[in-house]
Order: structure tokens, then sequence, then C-alpha cells
């Protein structure tokens, strides 16, 4: 296939997907750049035009930093940052923790119940992410099931305030992106060879040990393609935060569609965008470089 | 942890899949439940079909399921087809120029925050109607573009994976007996990837399905799709019809999911056995 192909037969079928990205993939990222360093005003579309030919003949470029310097010295958009890296952060520890040790009973299992666990974890996936964090809410509440049924057994007496917490929002990260750490650690834990271990119990270590230095080692590319894909989209994460968070500490997604939905200031909103993004683009490229590796070796 | 089973890892496992399954359960049971404060028991009254019925009745949540369904069935098919032709250059095409940026920009659309992606959609979508005048408004055109944009990488990927399973030497004896690399594909290499296909595309329906942030961004105000409409209704509370209209969607989906998932099994014994036969 790939020697006989005519050569301009191979380039449309890679013209295709490539051409898609590049217009609908790529150039927006540029777009929203430049209207970062555009002026808000009020005409449609409610930004001031980068470049402008003044006399018809001197084409004057406008670029307007103020977006940005605005971002590093307004308390609620550094706070919001800090506040979504950290919440980032714990809900994927938290995903590990949970995680591992159910990949590593998954990948444990015998075959035929193997194939169910797998499909057992892939299921919620399936259904719809918005319902089940709203399926949380119900959970959660000051009259939800799990204060109702805690306050008839007579454990408390006072329902425990759990929605709009940190809490909350770490519970609905981790629910939702679960399946996320579990896929890449389990298709990574499978693979490993028993006799591995079985060498290590044989020359005298304890499971414990042999866990510690074989198996963890050996799934590192699984632990870090796992993280990274719950990290990265949790960041800018904006549903959870939006039904079960906080209202008086907002996550960063948050503060980008307020900026953009209720203050209608699109450069303000593409700036956050794009600092964002540099704040991800570090994952983003480890993240890839894991995906393409991972493919080659299978 | 192979000469003494431990009781850790079966324990965390259990914990786990209760984690993963109480909300649902939980939401299904409280669907039958009469009283309006959905998560207080009414047990004089309850079970009762009452909200379904109520659901039915609710045009504006059927007219968006509708909006929905059109939307995701359009992104599943351009997905599929878009999907496939990257998988497949990735996969089979060697080194060339540009497959680093189109292996990136695969790949990135997988983890990017979703509501970067709304954003950057809708400027570029306002710039463009600016510039040549199309696409016309926002709705389903926009709607599905911006889906597409993000569903293929998915379908990309799986292609890809499936793809490096299997080495090239059927598709080369094909092309050795003459045979055109489109009949090529048409009778060796999308065969195989059949099963790819057919998950790239259920998963593409389920991702836009699904989608309620980038719709969002790029939505009309006349076309509101059944995430929407579910998103602002659950921003003022839990509320039974929801419950409703989420026992029945989560039905569908494990109807469908374990459906398929026999179907495809199927599918691969019987070409297993076709290999097997062919060899001998």
């Amino acid at each position: 296939m790939s020697t006989r192909a005519p050569r301009w037969g191979r380039a449309l079928v890679g013209a295709v997907p490539l051409g898609w990205l590049l217009l609908f993939f790529m150039v927006p990222f540029i777009i929203v750049f430049g209207i970062s360093f555009s002026q808000a005003q009020l005409s449609i579309p409610p930004y001031a035009p980068l470049w402008e030919w003044v006399e018809g003949q001197v084409l004057a470029l406008r670029l307007h930093f103020a977006n940005y310097a605005f971002l590093f010295t307004d308390a609620l958009y550094i706070s919001s940052y800090l506040y979504s890296l950290k919440v980032a952060a714990v809900s994927t520890v938290l995903c590990l923790l949970l995680g591992y040790p159910m990949a590593y009973g998954m990948a444990r299992a015998a075959p035929a119940t193997r194939s169910l666990l797998l499909m057992l974890v892939i299921l919620p996936f399936w259904t719809s992410f918005l319902l089940r964090v709203y399926a949380w809410i119900g959970l959660l509440k000051n009259n939800g099931v799990i204060n109702n049924v805690l306050m008839s057994l007579g454990v408390i007496h006072h329902p425990i305030v759990m929605m709009q917490t940190d809490f909350a929002v770490y519970i609905g990260i981790v629910y939702s992106y679960l399946p996320f750490m579990i896929l890449p650690l389990y298709s990574n834990l499978e693979k490993h060879e028993r006799t591995l271990l079985e060498a290590a119990a044989d020359l005298g270590a304890r499971p414990w040990k042999a866990f510690v230095r074989i198996t963890l080692p050996l799934s590192r590319p699984g632990i870090i393609a796992g993280a990274l894909l719950v990290f990265i989209p949790a960041v800018g994460e904006y549903v959870i935060p939006s039904l079960l968070g906080r209202t008086d500490q907002l996550m960063i997604g948050r503060v980008l569609s307020d900026e953009f939905f209720e203050n209608r200031d699109w450069p303000v909103a593409s700036a956050v965008a794009i600092a964002m993004l540099l704040l991800l683009v570090v994952p983003i490229v480890i993240f890839q470089r894991y995906q393409s590796r991972t493919l080659v070796h299978r | 942890m192979i000469a003494r089973r431990s009781i850790f890892v079966p324990a965390m496992l259990a914990c786990g899949f209760a984690f993963l399954y109480v909300p649902i359960l939980s939401m299904i049971v409280y669907s039958f439940n009469n009283s309006r404060l959905v998560t207080v028991w009414d047990s004089a009254h309850s079970p009762t079909l009452k909200w379904y019925a109520l659901l039915m009745q609710n045009e504006q949540i059927m007219g968006a399921a509708l909006l929905s369904i059109k939307v995701a069935t359009l992104n599943a098919c351009i997905s599929v087809v878009l999907g496939t032709l990257a998988g497949l250059v990735l996969a089979r095409f060697g080194r060339f120029r540009g497959r680093t940026l189109l292996g990136a920009m695969t790949a990135a659309p997988l983890v990017m925050p979703e509501i970067i992606t709304g954003l950057s959609m809708l400027m570029l979508f306002v710039a463009m109607e600016r510039l040549i005048g199309w696409p016309a408004g926002r709705g389903i055109t926009t709607i599905t573009i911006a889906h597409v944009t993000f569903s293929m990488a998915y379908v990309t990927v799986i292609i890809q994976s499936r793809l490096a399973n299997f080495d090239d030497s059927l598709e080369e004896a094909a092309m050795d007996l003459g045979a055109r690399p489109v009949t090529v594909f048409r009778r060796i290499t999308l065969p195989l990837i059949m099963p790819a296909v057919v998950s790239g595309w259920l998963l593409a329906f389920t991702l836009s399905w699904d989608d309620v942030v980038i719709s969002q961004f790029v939505a009309g105000p006349s076309s509101t799709t059944l995430p929407m409409v579910i998103f602002s209704k659950v921003r003022l509370g839990v509320s039974p019809d929801i419950n409703a209209l989420a026992t029945i969607m989560v039905l569908i989906v494990a109807t469908g999911v374990v459906v398929s998932a026999l179907w495809l099994r199927r599918l691969e014994r019987r070409r297993w056995r076709e290999m097997q036969m062919a060899v001998e």
C-alpha cells in the first residue's frame, strides 16, 4: 500500500483530514491569539480590528497588550488559575489512587472476568457526562440521599454540607475522568510479564517490594498517560464546578465563560484562553509524545 | 501479590465499581419517585411513571433531542470518514512531510479543554462569516463542524491502533497480485478495520450527543441541543423529569453498548476463523 499508490493519490488521502484540522483546529487558535491583542468595543463583532489602512496606503498594526497586563494584575485571574491547577492536581492524584488498584485488579483477573470488568469501566463513559455529574447533586445536597441515609441511621444529626465545596468538585472530576485513568493503566499492566514477579518472589522479595521495584516502574508510561488525560482537561473544566463547585472561588474555565457570555469582552476571554493554553503546552506536548510512543509499541 | 492473594485489590475494585454505579442507580430509582422533592421518597404514591409522561409532553426537550440526534448522526458519519483517512495515513504511509503536524493535530483535541475549543471555533465562524459570508448564522452546520473537529481525533486513534495490530502483508500481497490501491482498501483494509470503524462511529455519536460546552459557544439562538437544555435546567437544581430522561438515556446506551460488543465479538470470531482457514 505504502509504496505503489500514486503520489498524488496518497497526498489527496492525507490532505483531506489535514486540511480539515488546519482550517478548523489550527486557524481558530491563530484568530483567538490575534483577538487577544485587540481592544473591546461596542460593535459587531465586539472587538477592534488589529490592522487598518490609514489613508488607503499605510497599514497600521495596533497591538493592545492591556488584556494580558489585566490578567496579571487582577487578583481574580491569578487566584482562579492557581485554584484550577490545585483542583486538577488533587483530582489527578485521587484518580490515580483509586484507578491504579482497579486497573491492577482487572489486569490480574481471569480473562473472562477481565472483559466484563473492562466493559463495566467503559459503560459509564458512554452515558452522558452531564447526567452523571447531575446524579451527584441528588446524592450530595443537604437533603440528598447521603445525608438522608446518615441521618436516618443516626450517625449524624445535622446534614453535612457537601455541595458547593472543593470536596464536591473532586468527587465530580474523579467520577467523570476515572475511566481515562484506568484504561491506559490497564492496557499497560495487562502486558506485564508475570514471570518477572515470580522471579522476584523466588529470589525472596516480598510481594510489596516486588510491586514497588518491578510493577510500579514498568507502569510509568501508563501512569503518565492516565494522569495527563485527567489533568489537562480538568484544568479547564467548566461543567463540574458550575454544577457542584464553590461560588466564591471560580475555576478558570468559568472565568473565561463569564468574560465571554456575561461581559461580552471577547479580547479578555481570548487572552484568558491563551494564558490557559500556555499553562498546558508542556503537559500537552508530553502527552503527544507518550501517545505516539504507545501506538508504536503496540 | 502472587503468593498471598491480598484482600486489598478486590476491595478497591468493589469500591471503585460502587463509586461508578451507585450515583447512576440512585438516579434511576428516584425517577420513579412521586415527590417533586426528588430525593425524599414518597412511599405512599411511588413507584410512578408520571415524570416519564410529563417528559413526553415537553416539546422543548423533544425538539432538542431531535436536533441532537441529527447533529450526532451527521457528526459520526463525517468523523468516521475523516478519522479513517487520518488513521490510515498515520499508520500506513510511513514518514512524509506533514506527518508530525497531522499526528500532533489529531492528538491535541483529545486533551484540549473544551472551553478553549468552543471559544476558538466561534471566533473562526465569526471571522469566516465576515470574510466570505459562510457559515451564515449559527446552527446545525456550525455545531456539526465543531463536533467533527474533536470527534475525528478519537476515531483516528481507534483506527490507528487497530491498524497497528496488523502488518501490511495482506495489503502488500494484494498489490503484488495487481490490485489497485482503492480496491486494496475496499477489499482488504476496510474489512480488517471494520470493528474499529463501527466503534469509532458509536464513540463519535456519543461524544456529540453529550457535548454541552462547545455547543454553547457555536449554537445559534434557535438551535438548542439536548445537553444544553439539560444543563440550563440542572443549574437550577434537581428536577424529577431529568431523572426520567437520564434513565431512558442510560438504558438506551447500555443496550447499545452491550449489543454492539456482542456483535463485534462475533464479527471478530468469524474473521479469525476465515484467517485460520486461509492459512491452512
